[in-house]
């Protein structure tokens, strides 16, 4: 890669600064030239948000249909599967399973409930009720 | 807070040791750090699944860069592991007031200052940590443009993220470094290496054989998992191939740069061509990500395009299998 072909295609690390690219000078002499991005990285980088934010929006319908409790939701939101947020909560598989049902959530008590605020960075009254709407945003944006 | 020298990189561990050297009067970039630590790689592993696709990886196994470097240049490095968050906090404070610079292996989904496309469950993200203040700490991320801040509860949640390769609150440092380290026989060590592990690994999914293992799945990929799936499996592997922190082409380009660098430090022309030609190869993967990403946006859907895209994977494979041939000869004379 020659450094006139380093791309500078704006899109996943806006506002973030730049990334590092190794490309050869005029010389043939290697040099490390900042990148605002590339197109193929951002597509290939939107497909898997696609991924992750669709399945969020299905979690999402399923707990307001209350089918899932909000917990669901927030998980695969977070991108975490039943191990990874079991671990972070530091109970057993079996137990954050359960409290994916809406009755069996709803009767937790706030010690359990606090855990949970606080691996998803949320307050009690976000735990509790879902968001009013979905959108794809919310999920690519989180935490911001 | 400690005088450090922030030094942007292309990726974390490579990076995280180039600057901590630098710290202690060792000049060594990260391309020569990269190379002296056997970063290069290849590996296809079809069993071991991220977000239920296949893993493929260009670099070796994280940590192999820090450790190798150290051990080549003979450089004493102190590490630690906690169970206790307080702990973990309270020495790396510690190590901080004594104006030593800590590197901690941290999970990147916590980082508040990471962009939020970047953040995914990946426990490996090294950075330097340079002091703190009130409740904020000072970090050297390699990956960024400049020093960063991020506060305590945050850094506590990165040192403490947990699922595969949780880091534990692991911190390094370095104790005892060397006043003139023996570069050249470092960087020789790390090409005879590289060639060795890229050659002649004897299990078909990594090294070389990895890549041509690598093309005969992925060209038959859309009869065995549908369109769409293949192009998820596709759009995976681009993005393990130039997600932050390659450098481009799947480090090829880096370690190009490191090639170039040794042919000046080992007195030896040849190398130089074969950075030349570790720079086409590089080129090579990039046209693969690029023809690569068109399938994924579903521009390119003619029947033929993953063939295509295999015989691609099958030249990389051809061209590197050349180049580490020759390394090895040559790094042995």
């Amino acid at each position: 890669m020659k450094i006139d072909e380093v791309p500078q295609d704006n899109g996943m690390i806006a506002d973030h600064g730049h990334e590092i690219c190794y490309a050869v000078d005029e010389n043939g002499r290697y040099r490390l030239v900042p990148s605002l991005g590339w197109e193929a990285k951002n597509i290939v980088n939107d497909q898997a948000w696609e991924v992750i934010s669709s399945e969020a929006e299905k979690m999402y319908t399923l707990a307001k249909k209350g089918k899932v409790s909000p917990l669901a939701y927030y998980q695969v939101k977070h991108q975490m599967d039943l191990t990874l947020l079991a671990k972070y909560v530091s109970l057993p598989r079996w137990r954050v399973r359960r409290h994916m049902k809406p009755a069996v959530f709803h009767k937790l008590p706030t010690r359990i409930l606090q855990k949970y605020c606080s691996v998803f960075g949320i307050s009690m009254d976000e735990l509790l009720n879902l968001p009013e709407s979905f959108s794809h945003q919310q999920v690519k944006n989180r935490l911001t | 807070m400690i005088e450090f020298h922030h030094r942007q990189s292309a990726h974390c561990e490579s990076g995280v040791t180039s600057n901590l050297l630098y710290f202690y009067g060792v000049d060594c970039s990260e391309a020569l750090a990269f190379g002296i630590g056997d970063g290069l790689f290849f590996g296809y592993l079809p069993f071991i699944r991220v977000n239920k696709l296949p893993l493929t990886t260009f670099r070796c196994s994280v940590g192999t860069i820090f450790n190798k470097v150290s051990k080549r240049l003979g450089v004493t490095v102190r590490r630690k592991k906690f169970r206790s968050p307080a702990k973990a906090m309270d020495e790396l404070d510690k190590k901080l007031d004594q104006g030593i610079p800590v590197g901690c292996q941290t999970g990147a989904y916590w980082l508040p200052y990471f962009p939020p496309a970047f953040r995914f469950h990946f426990n490996m993200h090294n950075l330097v940590v340079l002091g703190r203040e009130g409740s904020d700490y000072i970090i050297s991320d390699p990956v960024f443009d400049d020093l960063v801040r991020c506060h305590r509860s945050d850094l506590i949640k990165a040192r403490f993220a947990k699922g595969a390769l949780a880091p534990k609150g692991a911190m390094y440092y370095l104790e005892h470094v060397p006043d003139s380290p023996d570069i050249q026989q470092a960087v020789a060590t790390g090409i005879t290496s590289v060639s060795k592990i890229m050659l002649k690994t004897p299990v078909p999914f990594l090294g070389v054989r990895g890549i041509n293992f690598l093309a005969n799945r992925l060209a038959g990929w859309p009869k065995k998992l549908g369109a769409e799936n293949a192009a998820l499996h596709l759009g995976q592997l681009i993005r393990m191939q130039e997600e932050i922190g390659t450098g481009g082409g799947g480090f090829r380009f880096i370690y190009a740069a490191f090639l170039q660098e040794a042919a000046a430090v080992l007195e030896k022309q040849e190398l130089a061509r074969l950075s030349n030609q570790m720079t086409l190869t590089g080129d090579k993967w990039r046209g693969f990500a690029t023809l690569g990403a068109r399938v994924c946006k579903g521009r390119a859907k003619d029947e033929d395009v993953y063939d295509r895209l295999a015989d691609m994977l099958r030249e990389c494979a051809q061209q590197e299998t050349a180049i580490y041939r020759e390394l090895g000869e040559i790094a042995a004379l």
